[in-house]
């Protein structure tokens, strides 16, 4: 993307995601206090994290890869599980895949 | 703004300044693989400054680095910020403010001032839990993303420093917390394999979109424990 198209897609994001919060402490409450709305929205933001962990871990351009992201993503879940910090799990598993790298492989 | 203080609100600010911490520590992260994946260090600083909402910050800078189209990036980030919506419904009548305090607490909406007002049993402590840790969490967040940002204008080859797995990582520790049910569980192996299976064939940023759209169907046709035939009481709790 040019700089320009770069910085369109940083402010449309930002006016996005103000629109979507203002929404919110505007709108009457009853409107969204349906469990239906609440578990969809719930459901949705769980499958777009899970599908960027996928496609940030196993794409390359359009072909699915197995690399070193892929021991790296398991070292993460593994700390995830130990119940370590946010930077901890980041850290890990850029060292798991910088490390194998540096070993030649992935 | 500046409720009395009491033993409720004392520990309501010292939870909301842990959270900022821990949290804005992250942005670390966040600017060095925004740099990497091609923004410049002033679009990188005006996404936290502006769009402020972690998820949708990463999922701007993975559609770009992965070579999605702008309307990719836009529609994946937008969609992750829907549930700001929802938490905005459930802080103002708690916060209860007009004109520009409105404003700003619609900025502050995020993941942990929700969390941490919500976790609070007084009014006061509500109101000091929600400013505390939106402003503090703000502050660092965009004082940490820069840093980020210009260490990462420094590193050279993202690859060699396994920063692209470390967005895999980022992405894994933001979904984690939220896979406690059954029914999630279902929709993460669901968007896993949704995406998986349109890597190959789809353009970048439209797999994500399309594992967005198989977990609206789930939403909307399943129904939850409680919810046949009675009345919705989602939020009252």
């Amino acid at each position: 993307m040019t700089p320009t198209v770069l910085w369109v897609c940083v402010l449309a994001s930002s006016l996005a995601a103000f629109g979507l919060k203002l929404a919110g402490h505007l709108v009457p409450q009853h409107w969204l206090a349906t469990e239906r709305v609440q578990r969809t929205s719930t459901l949705v933001t769980v499958a777009l994290l899970v599908s960027l962990v996928v496609v940030q871990t196993f794409a390359d351009g359009r072909a699915v890869v197995v690399d070193a992201r892929v021991p790296a993503l398991a070292v993460a879940a593994v700390a995830l599980a130990l119940r370590a910090p946010f930077l901890v799990v980041v850290v890990l598993a850029a060292a798991t895949a910088a490390g194998l790298r540096a070993l030649g492989w992935g | 703004m500046t409720p009395p203080r009491s033993p409720a609100t004392d520990a309501a600010a010292r939870q909301g300044l842990s959270v900022a911490v821990a949290t804005g520590l992250y942005g670390v992260s966040f600017g060095a693989l925004a740099v990497v994946a091609g923004l410049s260090v002033a679009q990188t600083a005006a996404l936290s400054l502006l769009l402020f909402s972690g998820g949708s910050q990463f999922a701007v800078v993975g559609v770009v680095a992965a070579g999605g189209s702008p309307v990719a990036a836009i529609a994946t980030s937008t969609l992750l910020g829907a549930r700001n919506t929802l938490y905005g419904a459930v802080v103002a009548p708690l916060l209860d403010v007009r004109g520009w305090r409105r404003v700003a607490a619609a900025q502050l909406t995020i993941d942990e001032s929700t969390a941490v007002a919500v976790a609070q049993r007084d009014p006061a402590a509500v109101r000091t839990g929600f400013w505390v840790t939106g402003i503090g969490v703000f502050v660092l967040w965009n004082v940490f993303t820069l840093v980020g940002a210009l260490a990462g204008d420094a590193l050279g080859d993202p690859r060699a420093w396994g920063l692209d797995a470390a967005a895999a990582a980022a992405f894994l520790a933001l979904v984690w917390p939220r896979l406690s049910g059954r029914l999630a569980q279902g929709v993460a192996a669901l968007a896993a394999a949704v995406s998986l299976a349109l890597v190959p064939v789809a353009p970048a940023g439209v797999p994500v979109l399309a594992a967005a759209a198989a977990a609206v169907v789930v939403g909307l046709v399943t129904s939850g424990p409680g919810t046949s035939g009675t009345r919705a009481t989602g939020g009252a709790r």
